[in-house]
């Protein structure tokens, strides 16, 4: 076990990963010498050099569609786009291309990029750096959409992305990113299946489901609950495309309630998709309706009031106490 | 024939004067002449450059040359016949870019790998794909129809564009597959042939975005790729001069490689040019752009009426240029190909519309349980537990005369879901 944290798992994890296999290689803008601008790349060229960890022109459409050209050429290309709402240029190539590939080829053709993308706010950033646009990408089919919330995590989901056949976006908590915790480099342990959901907290009266950086908020409304006597399991979800319906609801028929959280806005977000999947599937045990909480439908605010716009501690008890009140 | 800007045309033969004057004061003349070796009236001339690429073409080579294009210019036909008999859902005919297709097409190499847009029937042929699977997409059974695997050449790109950057990625892993290769080799051990990356688009396309993002990636890395660009004239609609305002060929000096126009209805010139592109590439000279000068005589597709926005004089003053004829008449006049050839050629080409016929009949719809399948290349729960549903769904049909089998009942397509 090592303490370290998210931004240094994830660079362990990359490290680990180019040196089992001569065919992984980074591309991303400012990556190389730089480190990237979070420095989860830091010292990788100098380890691996320009070939494998490739400073790419400031083009996020080229980024992703020469990354489908070396996978269709026999090579693992990791992708980091540098924040959230940068991806749109390269969306195209993402949903049109990448997501499209493996079915329009029949099955013949397999294009296992990985796309790294920091996301979600809380950082006091300026326009387009804080956004969460996982829905737009989970909608989309033929691709994978995974999510670490804390070190170990981290370090194991970016190496099983690499392995996986399918293209495989990972939105990295970059609020998270300093974030300190236990690794175990020798095995993945409960996290050898990157696309299954994890029970953090075990109760009865309650779950809260949440992701990425909401997850230590979840556990913290939890613990809060606690102290007024309610017993509420918390789950992270990791794992947004595939979404693990199982254990969601197994935990739903404990406790027949269920909050879902995200940074993301909740119309037409993944709170939604997971309300409605278990309106079907746990009907008889929800004792009151699916209650999201989540971003306003706005545009990311502006930082200053962002505070007002991410769920957080309170607004997680508020939704608990009406779930609860039904 | 309506206001619209002019065309792009340079070479002199056979166009409007006020049209040229016109096109020439916008657009300037090319930066270099386009490169032609055998002109519309059948005489072969001479490049300083390229000629030498084109002695390599020896008489049976020409001859071959003329029959693949005669046999895609036959496809054409067929193809749009069975779209007009509700065999096809669309076509995108190709008729007049035969030399453009061919001559390139032939100068690839079998190492090389091809990204193509959607019109590239006569590609597809110089790779050896089945031409009756190239109609699998437009039959609407595949939104592929082969396995790029076996001939290097890849599936068409409907989005346009999105292929180029797909095309510098490929040339950048080459070129690391080369240095592999060198790290890894014993000292005595022959090399593999060395590979190059050719993609195609058109005058359409190069206004996307991702034609710039390629070349710059392309230049940055110098990465073994040639950009084939098809100057048809003609985005379904829109002219040329609405996509740019200088020869296309001349943009690669602004990424920092060459760009050639060439007479795209000259099968001999584009041969050579790309040849040229392709050795150079192979061989670490890094990208080329090749501009290949021609016109898309008929439609955009099947569903398209040119009628309403170019006129047929412009259309006539095209056909006058005939890849085809210009090299029937080459071929008689140096006594390299008799009656005999032109006959077994036409022949032939019935012979390929009549297979391709027969095949398209035969294209079987696919099992919808083939898409569940091919979605993700790795076990997905949701597309497991959908195709459950669909299984269990589809059962309760079983016993009705109209179900026709499970998977091809109309409630498949209804957009049903758990």
């Amino acid at each position: 076990m090592t303490t370290m944290t998210i931004a240094k798992a994830i660079n362990e994890g990359l490290r680990a990963t180019l040196g089992n296999n001569p065919r992984t290689l980074l591309m991303g803008e400012d990556i190389g010498p730089l480190g990237g601008v979070y420095r989860v790349t830091d010292g990788l060229i100098a380890e691996f050099g320009p070939d494998r960890v490739v400073d790419t022109p400031l083009a996020e459409s080229g980024i992703v569609g020469t990354a489908i050209g070396l996978a269709l050429s026999g090579y693992l290309p990791v992708c980091e786009i540098q924040f959230d709402g940068f991806v749109f240029p390269g969306f195209n190539q993402i949903t049109t291309q990448l997501a499209k590939m493996h079915s329009r080829s029949n099955g013949n053709l397999t294009v296992p990029v990985v796309i790294r993308i920091p996301y979600g706010g809380g950082i006091g950033s300026i326009e387009h750096h804080s956004e969460s646009p996982e829905a737009l990408f989970a909608h989309t089919a033929g691709l994978r959409i995974i999510t670490p919330s804390n070190p170990h995590d981290a370090y194991w989901m970016i190496q099983q992305a690499v392995d996986c056949q399918d293209p495989v976006i990972v939105f990295e908590p970059k609020r998270r990113y300093w974030l300190k915790g236990e690794v175990d480099t020798e095995s993945p342990g409960a996290s050898a299946d990157p696309f299954k959901a994890h029970v953090l907290r075990e109760g009865t009266d309650a779950t809260i489901v949440a992701y990425g950086p909401l997850v230590p908020v979840a556990l913290a409304a939890a613990n809060a609950a606690a102290e007024d006597g309610r017993n509420v399991e918390v789950i992270d979800l990791r794992s947004i495309s595939p979404i693990d319906f199982d254990t969601v609801t197994a935990s739903v028929q404990k406790t027949g309630r269920l909050i879902v959280a995200h940074e993301a806005p909740t119309f037409g977000g993944i709170g939604g998709e997971i309300a409605a999947r278990i309106s079907e599937r746990a009907f008889h045990s929800l004792e009151a309706p699916v209650i999201r909480v989540g971003g306003f439908h706005m545009p990311y605010p502006v930082a200053k009031v962002e505070e007002d716009y991410l769920p957080d501690i309170d607004r997680i008890l508020e939704a608990l106490d009406r779930a609860l009140s039904y | 024939m309506g206001t619209h800007l002019p065309s792009t045309e340079f070479d002199g033969t056979a166009v409007d004067d006020q049209r040229e004057a016109e096109a020439e004061a916008v657009l300037g003349a090319p930066a270099e002449p386009m490169v032609q070796l055998l002109g519309p009236d059948g005489v072969m001339g001479q490049d300083p450059v390229f000629s030498e690429y084109a002695s390599r073409i020896d008489a049976g080579k020409l001859r071959g040359f003329y029959a693949d294009m005669a046999a895609i210019r036959r496809f054409d036909v067929e193809a749009t016949a069975l779209q007009r008999q509700g065999q096809l859902a669309l076509w995108v005919p190709l008729t007049g870019q035969e030399a453009a297709q061919i001559g390139s097409g032939r100068a690839s190499q079998p190492q090389d790998y091809i990204f193509p847009t959607y019109r590239e029937h006569g590609v597809a042929l110089t790779r050896n794909v089945d031409l009756a699977e190239l109609l699998r997409q437009f039959r609407g059974v595949s939104n592929g129809g082969w396995n790029p695997k076996d001939t290097n050449f890849h599936l068409y790109t409907l989005v346009l564009a999105a292929q180029t950057p797909h095309a510098v990625g490929y040339a950048m892993g080459l070129q690391r597959d080369q240095k592999l290769a060198a790290a890894n080799a014993a000292p005595d051990q022959p090399q593999e042939p060395k590979a190059a990356v050719m993609v195609y688009f058109g005058d359409g396309a190069s206004s996307e975005g991702d034609v710039h993002e390629s070349m710059v990636f392309a230049s940055s890395y110098k990465a073994p790729v040639v950009f084939f660009c098809q100057n048809n004239h003609w985005a379904i609609s829109v002219p040329s001069t609405v996509q740019t305002r200088v020869p296309l060929a001349d943009r690669a000096k602004g990424y920092g490689f060459p760009g050639i126009r060439v007479d795209g209805n000259d099968v001999v010139a584009v041969h050579a040019v790309t040849e040229w592109a392709l050795e150079r590439a192979r061989q670490g000279g890094g990208p080329v752009l090749i501009e290949a000068f021609t016109y898309r005589v008929g439609a955009h597709t099947t569903a398209d009426d040119p009628t309403k926005y170019r006129g047929s004089d412009e259309e006539d003053q095209w056909r006058a240029k005939d890849p085809l004829e210009r090299l029937e008449k080459y071929l008689r006049s140096q006594d390299l190909a008799d009656d005999a050839f032109f006959a077994k050629v036409k022949a032939d080409g019935d012979e390929l519309a009549a297979y391709v016929r027969r095949t398209a009949h035969d294209l079987e719809s696919p099992d919808i349980r083939t898409a569940f399948a091919n979605t993700y290349a790795e076990a997905h729960p949701l597309v497991a537990e959908e195709l459950a549903w669909f299984e269990e769904y589809s059962a309760g049909f079983a016993d009705q005369p109209t179900a026709g089998g499970a998977g091809n009942h109309q409630a498949a397509t209804d957009g049903a879901a758990n």
